[in-house]
């Protein structure tokens, strides 16, 4: 059992579980905004793709690591300003 | 430990906080700017790391991303659904383009682990990709939003499936076979068209929220890769926030996940004897100033708004008629199917931006008591979900579904566009009962007629 992250596993199954105590409180009229919100956040892929990008490993991984990047940045750029466009809307 | 870690630490808790944050339409906003600014963290944070040595390709990929996601941030609030599938492809497609680079720059040397990790990032990646792609082609129009099916489509569908694991164990065992591992990223991209096909554009609420499991669980498994625990920890925020939501859709529409992914809805037998039962009876049809008396009369009114509302883009009409109603002193709510749209609280969004207020917008649950109390229920688009089948006739694909109680209502009233049937392709009983009528036409002529007519009313 050689190489098992099991400490990034522990991490995962607690997140899981965090997550579902969390995404339980959410009311369904906050349905759309939490999609849009869980896809900004998870644009925390950046992060990687930044490295990957700006580690010279080769040129093909400085490509993919640009695409990577832009994609990301589109999630995050835009999943956090659509959240908040719709977040504005709801009022009593 | 790197000063980056506390970074990191520092916006996993911000994220969290973030989420909490959407408990409530009161503290949303304030957990977005929570949430904005643990990224911000993030991302300073990560371009100070050790391995970057240069910057053109991520500024370039910074502005870039920058420059299309402000336009994708603007579209309007009927387009949310797609916007919403294509952020899924993309964040898969990050994730399955740092798994290719990963590949190759370690290639023969990865270890079993390792390359498992490389290989399931990657297939899930793919066949997200191309899935939310056609999700938001068929979300857009591109596609023709009906299921496709065809013979054998299962049974094709799950050996690919099958083969496509095999190569991931294969590949675990022999990471330097390239050849492979293309073969396993152009199935995995070709399964995720497969596996749209057969999905309806009405499916679609549990369809994205299940892929918006898939992509937290590719993120997840490049935070695994990378060994970047903060990918780990929003990947399975993301993935289990997808997840719940598909269970929450699925359940409103009758379906489990099987069905869903290879049972193309809406296939349904034509000679069912409910269904001539219900053509055999005629429906009562309507004018303009017919209903305006019905809501004249009407002291409490209840609204049941539906996909057709979104199509219509009567979402602001709709808010014209409550306005007229409330200001005779009428009571007004809205009645929200979990399923009704395109994607969960699809409805909610629409009225909103229409400026109705939240607290008129009502869940299934605690609306359905009321309808009983209710002198008139409005029915702008909704169908399948108003279809009192659900609850009795035990050969209809919607049986046990839960419904909105439409039908208890004293008076109902159905704007329709034509008797065409609805998504699951039966007739819905309501249209057929004692005190049901329809006013046929395109829903926002009708609504601004109505208003109209309101207005000129008592």
């Amino acid at each position: 059992m050689e190489g098992i992250p099991i400490a990034e596993l522990y991490i995962f199954l607690l997140a899981a579980f965090l997550g579902y105590q969390l995404i339980s409180r959410v009311p369904p009229l906050l349905h759309t905004p939490l999609m849009s919100a869980t896809n900004a956040i998870s644009g925390i892929s950046l992060v990687g793709s930044i490295v990957v990008a700006g580690a010279n490993y080769s040129t093909l991984s400085n490509v993919l690591g640009f695409l990577a990047v832009t994609c990301s940045t589109i999630n995050v750029v835009g999943g956090f300003l659509i959240t908040d466009r719709i977040l504005k809307m709801f009022k009593k | 430990m790197s000063i980056l870690q506390f970074f990191y630490l520092l916006s996993a808790a911000l994220f969290i906080l973030g989420i909490r944050g959407l408990s409530s339409p009161e503290t949303a906003r304030r957990g977005m700017n929570l949430a904005s600014l643990g990224m911000l963290v993030a991302v300073v944070g990560t371009l100070f790391h050790h391995e970057i040595v240069n910057y053109y390709w991520i500024i370039g990929g910074l502005i870039l991303g920058t420059a299309i996601g402000i336009p994708l941030s603007m579209i309007p609030m009927t387009a949310v659904p797609q916007r919403t599938a294509l952020s899924h492809a993309g964040g898969a497609l990050a994730a399955c383009l740092i798994g290719i680079s990963e590949y190759y720059r370690h290639g023969v040397q990865l270890g079993t682990t390792h390359m498992a990790i490389i290989g399931v990032e990657v297939m899930l990646g793919a066949l997200t990709t191309t899935g939310s792609l056609m999700a938001a082609a068929k979300l857009q129009g591109l596609l023709p939003g009906r299921p496709i099916t065809y013979r054998f489509q299962n049974v094709s569908n799950i050996s690919l499936l099958a083969a496509l694991a095999g190569l991931v164990v294969y590949l675990t065992l022999h990471p330097g076979d390239i050849r492979m591992f293309y073969l396993l990223l152009g199935g995995s991209f070709l399964f995720g068209i497969l596996l749209l096909i057969p999905i309806g554009a009405a499916d679609m609420p549990c369809v994205i929220t299940l892929l918006n499991s898939y992509a937290g669980l590719t993120d997840a498994a490049m935070g695994f890769m990378l060994a970047n625990r903060i990918q780990i920890i929003t990947g399975s925020l993301d993935g289990s926030s997808g997840f719940i939501l598909s269970v929450l859709m699925s359940r409103a529409m009758n379906r489990n996940f099987i069905n869903i992914l290879f049972g193309a809805f809406g296939k349904v037998e034509e000679s069912s004897v409910e269904v001539l039962e219900v053509k055999k009876k005629s429906v009562k049809s309507l004018k303009v100033e017919e209903v305006s008396k019905f809501l004249n009369e009407a002291r409490s009114v209840i609204i049941v708004p539906g996909y057709g509302m979104a199509a219509a883009q009567a979402q602001h009409a709709v808010r014209d008629v409550a306005d007229k109603l409330k200001t005779r002193g009428a009571k007004v709510r809205y009645a929200i199917h979990p399923v009704a749209g395109r994607m969960p609280g699809h409805m909610n969004v629409l009225l909103a931006e229409a400026n109705v207020p939240y607290t008129e917008l009502i869940d299934m649950e605690e609306i359905n008591p009321e309808f009983s109390q209710a002198d008139v229920a409005l029915v702008v688009g909704a169908n399948d979900v108003t279809n009192p089948a659900a609850r009795h006739v035990k050969s209809s694909p919607i049986y046990g579904m839960p419904i909105l109680d439409v039908d208890k209502a004293k008076k109902v009233v159905v704007l329709k566009r034509s008797m065409a049937p609805g998504f699951a392709g039966i007739d819905n009983e309501l249209y057929v009962l004692e005190h049901t009528w329809m006013l046929f036409g395109d829903a926002k002529d009708s609504l601004t007629q109505l208003a109209g007519t309101l207005q000129n009313g008592t």
